[in-house]
């Protein structure tokens, strides 16, 4: 690892200004941060640790029903928190089915916003990599890459976004507050991560210095309480990244669906929403023929990046499922093993 | 540049003067406090060996700068004995044969300790296994390490020691 100043700043502007400097990095639990130190991935010359700043780590349920997250909060804390995972269970369900317990103890809900891709290459100092070495190359085209992106992609980069949490955030119109020198703004969880474009080095669209606060769920977005699933294909039955998971969230009235909600992880460099395909079950009744559609729409414009074209019909099933799992009803209590594919799905897509 | 920071260790007051910010929670027990039941086996946050108790919860300690810990309440496997007797987890890990070689089950008795103290797994083994997912065993002892956990759970509950965590 390589050396670094260390900064602990009392206050919000200290940090912003003590990270504004080049090469600086905010430190919160490092669960992710220092491994990529360990590694040589990143290699800041200042951490600017953030843990100890008062008042980030607090749950509000706001007046107006919606919830404000502090940048500090654990993921545990937030996944156990009655009020929020009754409210948000797809959120709640994303958060367990992801890292470890002892992670979740300590990883932040900022950090997590902020973890990096788990991409291989990205991790192999002796591979190309265009995200960790602008204009290297990226050694993941045509290399061993089952596992990448298949929307979104470049051929500057095709690695995938590791957040489980994020996934329900895009779909929920969850926002993520930032400070900066220039002030405070807020912006879409949707419009946080980037696509490769050109930059892939650049993971969001943060500028130097800039520290998120908080994450704050809409009131409306409590509305889907009572169907809202996480689903999550990983190839250990725990304690591993997504290769294909979505969320699925449902408002049904009359037995009809009033409004839908539909994201993706595991498949593109950003959590990925599908709004053709939530529009597609709007007045729609929840069934079979309907999901399978959505799911279909969802996946349209879907191509492989390598030996991963499996991923495009993995994906349209764990949609569907996903979709008919949120139809059956959120259960009390999020499931012994959460987010698992191997739960069983009731009526006719059980064999899905 | 150096730095001092004081952590309470097995309830005993640590000051410790570092003069680089790169040590870990794990390094500083080891090397600098002499604490070597805690041990280092990936060195990075994926096997659970590592796994001590800080401020009360399970975490890998190969992850946490020590520096960005000061003033922390620190509990490792040598903190849990009162003097000959042994904690319930480990007795339990003992009576249902929970290791065989033996190297990982400091975090495993860690982070079983952790996970009955946060009381979310209760008596549903696959809950139990499920909240062990982060420590591996590569002896593979994980069945007398669900019995051994579920054992001590039901134990610390039935002793009303919930405080002996």
């Amino acid at each position: 690892m390589k050396t670094f100043d260390y900064v602990r700043p009392a206050t919000i502007p200290e940090a912003v200004a003590a990270a504004s400097a080049p090469g600086a990095a905010y430190l919160a639990a490092g669960t992710n941060l220092v491994d990529l130190m360990k590694g040589g991935i990143a290699q800041p010359g200042r951490l600017v640790d953030i843990g100890h700043l008062p008042g980030l780590d607090r749950i509000e349920h706001m007046p107006d029903g919606g919830v404000r997250i502090g940048a500090l909060v654990r993921n545990a804390d937030l996944a156990y928190d009655r009020d929020f995972a009754r409210r948000f269970p797809a959120v709640a369900e994303a958060l367990l089915s992801g890292a470890s317990p002892q992670l979740r103890n300590a990883a932040t809900v900022g950090g997590n916003l902020m973890q990096r891709t788990r991409c291989a290459y990205f991790y192999d100092l002796a591979s190309a990599c265009n995200k960790r070495e602008p204009g290297s190359g990226c050694d993941a085209l045509g290399g061993e890459n089952r596992l990448h992106a298949v929307l979104g992609w470049s051929e500057s980069c095709i690695a995938t976004h590791p957040s489980d949490f994020c996934v329900p955030l895009v779909a929920l119109n969850a926002t993520v507050e930032i400070e900066g020198a220039a002030g405070r703004r807020e912006v879409p969880v949707e419009s946080f991560h980037r696509l490769p474009d050109g930059h892939p080095e650049r993971d969001s669209v943060l500028e130097p210095g800039e520290l998120i606060t908080g994450v704050r769920l809409p009131a409306e977005a409590a509305g889907f309480a009572g169907h809202a699933r996480y689903l999550k294909v990983r190839e250990r039955t725990s304690y591993a990244f997504a290769v294909v998971s979505a969320v699925a969230a449902l408002r049904i009235e009359d037995g009809a669906i009033a409004e839908a909600r539909i994201a993706l992880g595991g498949v593109a460099l950003k959590p990925w929403r599908v709004r053709d395909a939530e529009a597609s079950l709007a007045d729609a009744r929840p069934d079979a023929p309907a999901f399978r559609e959505a799911a279909r729409i969802a996946l349209a414009d879907a191509r492989p990046s390598g030996e991963n074209g499996f991923k495009i019909e993995l994906a349209r099933r764990i949609v569907t499922r996903a979709l008919t799992l949120a139809a059956a009803g959120t259960p009390d209590r999020v499931p012994a093993l959460p987010a698992s594919p191997f739960a069983p799905v009731p009526g006719e897509l059980s064999h899905v | 540049m150096s730095f001092s920071i004081t952590l309470t260790v097995n309830e005993v007051a640590r000051t410790v003067t570092l003069d680089d910010p790169r040590v870990t929670l794990l390094d500083l027990l080891r090397e600098r406090l002499d604490l070597t039941g805690t041990k280092k086996g990936c060195d990075r946050g994926q096997c659970g060996a590592c796994t001590v108790l800080v401020d009360g919860r399970r975490i890998n300690s190969c992850l946490a700068l020590a520096i960005s810990h000061d003033g922390a309440q620190i509990r490792t496997i040598e903190g849990l004995a009162k003097g000959d007797e042994l904690h319930p987890v480990q007795a339990a890990f003992i009576a249902h044969d929970g290791f065989q070689c033996g190297f990982c089950t400091p975090g495993q008795i860690m982070s079983a300790v952790g996970l009955i103290e946060e009381a979310q797994a209760g008596a549903d083994p696959e809950r139990v296994r499920e909240g062990m997912s982060g420590n591996l065993c590569r002896c593979a002892a994980y069945a007398g390490i669900t019995r051994a956990v579920l054992d001590a759970q039901e134990r610390m509950a039935g002793a009303g020691r919930k405080d002996a965590a």
